[in-house]
């Protein structure tokens, strides 16, 4: 029994991504076909190359038939996955999985939410007929336990931790004013975050990853056909998911500074990849910043910074643009946007961009390796996702 | 003869200062404060408050259970069976409500009596009241939420009852009809001349010479009427000492409907000497009195939480905030969606958990874990997990969230996670809190609320509290 990966067994030849936003006039269908019709001719494709498909949405589509119906997919096998905000990884967890077995030759994963019909504030999920005692917490409220918990712990005084969230959030605006695809394309002051109105204290509207409209979807193959296809494929390093006991809320030693699932998606992660040293070895990632407070405590889950020092790291900068390990070079949620179903795949756009040149006005000097890490759930109970991927074999 | 084995008070934490009403509404400030049950309680759950004070002084043996209210959550469904549930009453008990008249509360004691001269070991009589008043009347002012709840029984009874008398009529004094608001009541020199004092004086005198008692040797006197000139006629006419006549809380705590006179002899009780005779007497619709004689057994009762204790601990409330919570100054819902309605079967498959508060330990590890349950959280064993009551045990906050997206009539909701005393660890919505006092570390207790209601439905469940 071991997780054992399927290092460089799979590549990514062609990716697709919609703008994220408010896209009033799109439906979920227009959203996939756009973002399937992008990756079809980025690996310079025809619809009917594809062997078989992986649909990511939480709430825009029941089955395989939301994508089928919409593409008129002729006869091909679509499978519907969802596991919360890290549905869209999950999608290509499966689909490469699938290309890795031999089952298939080519398969497409693609992830879509459509999150502004709903005429909500925030995200909504439909609950199953309960005994009504689980609680109402809305997503921005079960995130913002870590705050004081964070702040306690490492002694923070509550005005010198909002100043760290306040960065984050600073950070990723900042990259994100300079991503065309972005939800919010511009720069946001330190202050005017800081003193955004107040959703679940300590967080403000502007510690909140943007409610979003999107899709985004990656052609993938085994890596030795890469070629075929693809002048520069990106390869898949490592895979790991985990859905966790859900004991935060249930045992009294975990502390809600840490998500333990990320710590151990991590940590499987970097033994399939060959990662001793994240901090000094990933050139890049992707997070899911959903809160600001995730992506504090997610750089020390993650490795890249010892324990109760990674709100130093983000006053100085580390993690910024220019920074030595770039977090979230494309806005990440915050500043991209969070279309459910598609946020993970659209963290992959990223790694597929940088890798190959193409990030434009926000382009990285050669990453070499890059990450991404997708969560669904709330700290103490739930699913999280770590890839590893590489613009070389070996 | 049976009396009273145990009781337990309850006076919700919020207070509705009377110049406040007067600063919105422009009318003439009256004197002190009244008690408001908070936008998650109502008459069922205050009372499954003082059940629980009055089971946990003296638990067991209850075979009849008696609710009263003038205002039940519920036309039509037993209020006594979720009180039943949430003190984890057994089901072989025979349950009622009785409603429609404030002095459903003095009947409530009077069938406790009955049922336990008819051969039941014990009687749960509790009674809760959270009357709405409309605007700018009298009521508004004089009335206030509570509960009471009492154990009646024939052993170790601390109040023995000597003699009852009960008295009807029928006249035009408080009505409300289905579906309205508020109630309606008649011109008081009316029903204070022609009705209430003379009905008073009647049933005093009645229960006195049932008991043979003369009314100089009353040690108590606890009269509870709309107007406060009857108790002054009744002494007047009685030759009672007027300072024999209990506080009727009017300056604290309002006139709490069905509860006041069993909320009035819970305090009176606590200073009671064996032997000393204690009358109760109730108008509405009729009247009802009842003597109490004190035992000795009295001496060594201590109430969970005294009256007095209820009515210092306590926090302000706005005005506006009264009239949101009660729905009288409707509001713009939030751009959520409404909570879903709780559903039949899994309400009923969780009975211990959502009612009684009943979590799991695991007999293998030790580990007390809540809600109930399969597997353990701890040692990850299948098959070891008995029944833990958590209810009753205080726990501390490990972190919490202030959350001002979430649904809910007293915005901002204050969720915590909280570690018990003993173990166990539960994440939920904390009540009667400032939020911005809220602080890792804090004590906490549990209590049982109304978490919404949702087509009609109550989804009653458990929230923490600072400890009162």
């Amino acid at each position: 029994m071991a997780s054992r990966g399927i290092k460089d067994r799979v590549a990514i030849i062609g990716m697709g991504c919609t703008k994220f936003g408010e896209h009033w006039d799109k439906g979920p269908e227009d959203l996939l076909v756009d973002a399937a019709y992008q990756a079809y001719e980025s690996a310079g494709m025809q619809p009917e190359d594809v062997d078989a498909y992986w649909l990511g949405t939480m709430g825009s589509g029941v089955s395989g038939l939301t994508l089928s119906e919409p593409l008129k997919i002729q006869y091909k096998p679509v499978t519907r996955v969802e596991n919360m905000c890290a549905t869209g990884s999950e999608a290509l967890r499966q689909a490469c999985y699938a290309v890795a077995s031999g089952a298939f030759d080519v398969a497409m994963a693609i992830g879509v939410e459509k999150l502004k019909d709903s005429g909500y504030s925030g995200l909504v999920m439909n609950g199953m007929p309960s005994d009504g005692t689980e609680g109402s917490m809305t997503a921005p409220a079960s995130f913002s336990l870590l705050a004081p918990a964070y702040f306690k712990k490492y002694g923070l005084d509550p005005d010198k931790g909002k100043d760290v969230l306040t960065r984050i959030a600073w950070k990723n605006h900042k990259n994100g004013a300079k991503n065309p695809k972005a939800q919010f394309q511009k720069e946001v002051s330190l202050e005017t975050i800081k003193n955004s109105p107040k959703i679940a204290d300590p967080l403000g509207i502007m510690d909140c990853s943007g409610v979003s409209d999107g899709s985004a979807a990656a052609i993938v193959v085994r890596a030795e056909d890469a070629h075929k296809y693809c002048k520069n494929p990106i390869y898949m390093k490592a895979l790991s998911f985990i859905a966790g006991p859900a004991e935060g809320p249930l045992s009294q030693d975990y502390d809600f500074t840490t998500f333990r699932e990320v710590v151990a998606t991590a940590k499987d992660a970097y033994a399939q990849a060959g990662i001793t040293d994240p901090r000094k070895q990933i050139s890049m990632a992707e997070v899911h910043d959903c809160f600001t407070p995730t992506e504090l405590v997610l750089y020390e889950d993650l490795g890249f910074s010892p324990r109760g020092t990674a709100w130093q790291d983000v006053m100085d900068g580390f993690f910024d643009l220019e920074g030595t390990l770039p977090v979230n070079p494309d806005g990440g949620l915050k500043s991209f946007g969070h279309p459910i179903g598609a946020s993970g795949l659209r963290m992959m756009y990223e790694m597929w961009l940088q890798m190959r040149g193409e990030a434009g006005p926000r382009q990285l000097k050669n990453p070499k390796v890059g990450l991404t890490h997708n969560l669904g759930g709330a700290p103490g109970r739930c699913v999280s996702f770590v890839s590893v991927v590489g613009s070389q074999l070996g | 003869m049976a009396g009273i084995v145990s009781y337990g008070s309850y006076v919700p934490y919020r207070r509705l200062k009377r110049a406040a009403i007067a600063a919105v509404l422009g009318t003439p400030a009256g004197k002190g404060e009244r008690a408001i049950a908070s936008f998650d309680e109502d008459s069922v759950s205050m009372a499954v408050e003082a059940a629980r004070d009055a089971l946990k002084a003296s638990p067991g043996d209850v075979q009849a259970l008696i609710f009263a209210t003038t205002t039940p959550p519920y036309a039509e469904k037993l209020s006594a069976a979720v009180i039943g549930a949430a003190t984890q009453l057994p089901m072989e008990i025979r349950a009622t409500d009785l409603t429609g008249s404030v002095r459903a509360g003095m009947s409530a004691l009077l069938q406790g009596a009955d049922a336990v001269s008819g051969g039941a070991k014990r009687a749960l009589v509790a009674i809760g009241d959270s009357r709405l008043a409309a605007p700018e009347g009298k009521a508004e002012q004089t009335t206030g939420d509570g509960a009471v709840a009492f154990v009646i029984g024939s052993e170790n009874v601390i109040a023995e009852i000597e003699a009852t008398a009960s008295l009807t009529r029928e006249f035009l004094d408080s009505w409300r009809a289905q579906g309205e608001q508020f109630s309606h009541s008649w011109e008081e020199r009316f029903t204070l001349t022609q009705a209430h004092s003379p009905l008073l004086g009647t049933v005093i005198k009645n229960v006195l010479e049932k008991a043979k008692v003369a009314p100089g040797d009353l040690a108590k006197v606890i009269l509870d009427a709309p107007n406060a000139r009857a108790a002054d006629e009744i002494a007047r006419a009685l030759k009672i000492d007027p300072t024999k006549f209990s506080d009727s809380f009017a300056l604290t705590i309002g006139q709490t409907g069905a509860a006041h006179a069993g909320l009035m002899l819970t305090a009176a009780l606590p200073s009671a000497k064996p032997g000393d005779r204690i009358l109760v007497a109730t108008v509405a619709d009729g009247a009802d009195a009842i003597l109490f004689r004190v035992t000795a057994a009295n001496a060594g009762f201590k109430p969970v939480h005294s009256v007095g204790r209820m009515i210092e601990s306590k926090g302000d409330v706005t005005y506006a905030n009264y009239l949101k919570w009660r729905e009288i100054l409707p509001t713009e819902p939030p751009r959520r969606p409404d909570p879903d309605r709780p559903a039949g079967p899994p309400m009923m498959r969780s009975e211990k958990w959502k009612f009684g508060f009943i979590g799991s330990r695991c007999t293998n590890c030790g580990t007390p874990q809540l809600p109930p349950q399969l597997v353990c959280v701890k040692c990850h064993k299948r098959g070891f997990m008995e029944p833990y009551q958590f209810a009753d045990r205080t726990a501390k906050i490990a972190t919490y969230a202030i959350d001002r997206l979430a649904y809910s009539l007293n915005p901002p909701t204050v969720n915590v996670v909280i570690d018990f005393d003993g173990g166990g660890r539960f994440l939920c919505e904390m009540t009667d809190c400032e939020p911005d006092k809220v602080a890792i570390g804090d004590e906490v207790e549990m209590t049982f609320r109304r978490l919404f209601t949702a087509d009609g439905v109550k989804n009653y469940f458990w929230k923490a509290r600072p400890r009162r």
